[in-house]
Order: structure tokens, then C-alpha cells, then sequence
């Protein structure tokens, strides 16, 4: 097995995103799945204040223990869970409740989508489990280490996608626990809503290495602003799609550009 | 709230069903058979388009401030992209979108 990597090497184990792509590819699985680990230490800014937060605002809306926890097992999406739990404490009708959350998750298929190069030819059951395990954050740090290290084998990116899981996902719901019985132990004045918007930027600045990925970035920006009045976040679904298109349309242009020889 | 436990369970149970299903989509059903070239080149920006467009309103438009646009919003936004993008390094993006946050929250 080539080993490239000084022995005793701790890569990856602050900032993560700069291990050599040489060596990510040698390693063994345990260290990806170490590697996943401690790259998700910083989302646990995002997944500790909003567990708390979500247990709190489901006992307020008058939903017991078992249901709140049963809500971050079953469902393990925090912006849908909130939609939802919101509605109920306003006695929505129902079906609106079910349409309305899982309209926030619709994104989800997307991320399904962009996954299956990376994740296609493993086992179903190992798919089944990446699915269970696909938030925002889990599939923000898959997809910089599908990019950073285009030479990785399915088991060292399942590896590194378990890993990365394994911190983010049960806290979210350890935390849910904890904020329904202990009430909110966050200073109400800190200000929480933006541990998301930055983490998601710090998550995606370091992508943006190519025109099209930042044509891709500001065509969904744009639209998502401009469409930003439609309910349940529902402008997303159509600023995304262009966004995508955009990068497309820019990598192609480049792709023609290059074979025709005007760099 | 007036749902009886058997209604939010079902809540529950939908939820749960419905949100795997979206997540295992094409992740299952598609699996190992290969994608074309058109569908693989608008994935590859799944991610660069859907992320930042999903926190855009809320920089801009902050649910805490009332829809108003914050200053010391607006900077931690700026001092993360721009860390982000200088040092290519997530944490160093992290930290210092948190100092600005911190910093105006302290001073502002």
C-alpha cells in the first residue's frame, strides 16, 4: 500500500480541508471516517443551539417528550421540523403541515441527485444509511471532499461521510433532549440565526474556485433574493435549478472556449 | 394546540417517511446507472447554488431585526466569504464570521 503520508501524520485533524489529495487517497478507511469526524466539529455551532432551541419550541407548542425526541429521530431535518411544529401550535390543517415541511425538504432530492456520482455504486443499504444521514451540513462536507479529492474509492468516501455524520446527526438530537427538559440555555440576546448563514458561506466560499462555480453561486443568490416573498422557502426550488444551470451553461462555454484554443 | 397524540404521530410518521424518500430518491433508485454527461454537469453546482441561495434572504432580510438589514449582519457575512475565499479554509471562514458577529453584537 503506497504510504506517502509521514508516519504519526495527524492530516486533517484542525481545519481538515488541506490534506494532499495523494494522501487522502492512501488512506485507510478509519482515518477518512477520523478525517469526516473532526471536518464537522465546527457545524456543531449550528447542530447544539438549534437542537436546544427545537426541543423548546416543541414543548411550547405542546408536543411531549416522545414526540419531540421521535421528531429529530424520524425526521432529522431541523428547518422542516421547526415548520412544522410551528404550524401545529397554530392548528393548521393536517395535510398543509405535511405539504408545507416537506416543501423545505425538497432540496433533499437535489442533494440525492448530486451525490450519485460519489456514492452510486455502493451497497443499497449503505445508500439507505447515507439518505438517513443527509442534512445540509453532512452533504456540504461530502461534496468538498468529493471535490477536493477526486481519487478517493467508494468505501473511503462512505467512510468520510459516516464519520462526518457521526458528529453532526446525534447531537442534533441529544441536544432536542436536552432542550425539552431542560428549557433554553442559550442567552436569548446572542444571535443565534446566524450561525447558519455562516457556516453554510464558510462551507461554500472555499468551493468557489472556478467562474462557473461562482456563476453558479450568484445566478442562485440573485434569484433567491428576487423570489424571496413565495411561502415555506418554495423560491429556492426555482433559484437553485438556475443557479445550476448557470454553472453548467459557464463550464460549457469554457470547455468550447478551451478547444478552440483562445484559452 | 388541539391534535390528539395518534394525529401528531402521524405528523411524525409522514414527515419521517416522506423526507427519507426525498433524500433516498436518486441516491436508490438510480444507484450505479450512469448519469449523462448534461445531468452530471448541472449537479456539479447542486451544491455552490443551493446552499448560499438558501441563506441569501436571511443575510439580506433578518428574521430577528424584522426583515431590516443589519449592519453587523451584513459584515460577519462579508468577513466570512471574504476569509473563505482568501484562505480556502472553512475554519478560518468559521471564525471569522464569528468574531465579526461577536464584535458588532459586543460594540454595536
Amino acid at each position: 500500500m503506497p504510504s506517502p503520508a509521514p508516519s504519526g501524520s495527524t492530516a486533517g485533524t484542525s481545519a481538515g480541508l488541506h490534506v494532499s489529495t495523494s494522501r487522502a487517497s492512501a488512506e485507510r478507511p478509519r482515518q477518512a471516517f477520523r478525517r469526516g469526524m473532526a471536518q464537522a466539529v465546527p457545524f456543531l455551532l449550528v447542530m447544539v443551539p438549534y437542537g436546544l432551541l427545537f426541543g423548546v419550541v416543541a414543548q411550547a407548542a405542546g408536543l411531549n417528550l416522545l414526540q419531540t425526541i421521535g421528531f429529530s429521530v424520524l425526521v432529522l431535518a431541523g428547518a422542516s421540523q421547526f415548520t412544522a411544529v410551528e404550524l401545529i401550535a397554530q392548528n393548521a390543517p393536517v395535510l398543509l403541515i405535511i405539504a408545507s415541511a416537506l416543501a423545505v425538504n425538497l432540496r433533499m432530492a437535489m442533494y440525492s441527485a448530486s451525490l450519485v456520482p460519489y456514492f452510486g455504486s455502493a451497497r443499497s443499504w449503505h445508500r439507505a444509511l447515507v439518505a438517513y444521514l443527509l442534512v445540509d451540513q453532512s452533504y456540504a462536507l461530502a461534496i468538498a471532499n468529493a471535490e477536493a479529492h477526486p481519487g478517493l474509492s467508494v468505501p473511503q468516501r462512505l467512510a468520510h461521510f459516516l464519520g462526518a455524520a457521526l458528529v453532526i446527526c446525534p447531537p442534533w438530537i441529544i441536544f432536542t433532549y436536552v432542550g425539552a427538559t431542560l428549557g433554553n440555555i442559550v442567552p436569548a440576546h446572542w444571535p443565534l440565526d446566524f450561525v447558519v448563514p455562516i457556516t453554510f458561506l464558510s462551507m461554500i466560499a472555499p468551493m468557489l474556485r472556478t467562474r462557473a462555480h461562482v456563476a453558479a453561486a450568484v445566478v442562485g443568490v440573485v434569484a433567491a433574493l428576487a423570489l424571496a416573498g413565495l411561502p415555506n422557502g418554495s423560491g429556492l426550488l426555482i433559484a437553485a435549478p438556475l443557479g445550476m444551470a448557470a454553472g453548467a451553461w459557464v463550464e460549457t462555454r469554457m470547455i468550447r472556449r478551451a478547444i478552440m484554443g483562445r484559452g | 394546540m388541539q391534535f390528539s397524540s395518534p394525529t401528531i404521530w402521524l405528523i411524525i410518521a409522514a414527515l419521517g417517511v416522506g423526507t427519507f424518500l426525498l433524500r433516498w430518491s436518486f441516491l436508490g433508485a438510480i444507484g450505479n446507472r450512469p448519469l449523462p454527461e448534461w445531468g452530471q454537469r448541472l449537479l456539479r453546482y447542486t451544491a455552490v447554488a443551493v446552499l448560499p441561495a438558501l441563506v441569501a434572504p436571511g443575510i439580506l432580510w433578518p428574521a430577528a431585526t424584522d426583515g431590516r438589514p443589519d449592519p453587523v449582519r451584513l459584515a460577519a457575512a462579508a468577513a466570512t466569504l471574504a476569509a473563505g475565499l482568501l484562505t480556502r479554509n472553512t475554519l478560518a471562514a468559521i471564525v471569522a464570521g464569528a468574531a465579526a458577529l461577536a464584535a458588532g453584537s459586543y460594540w454595536g
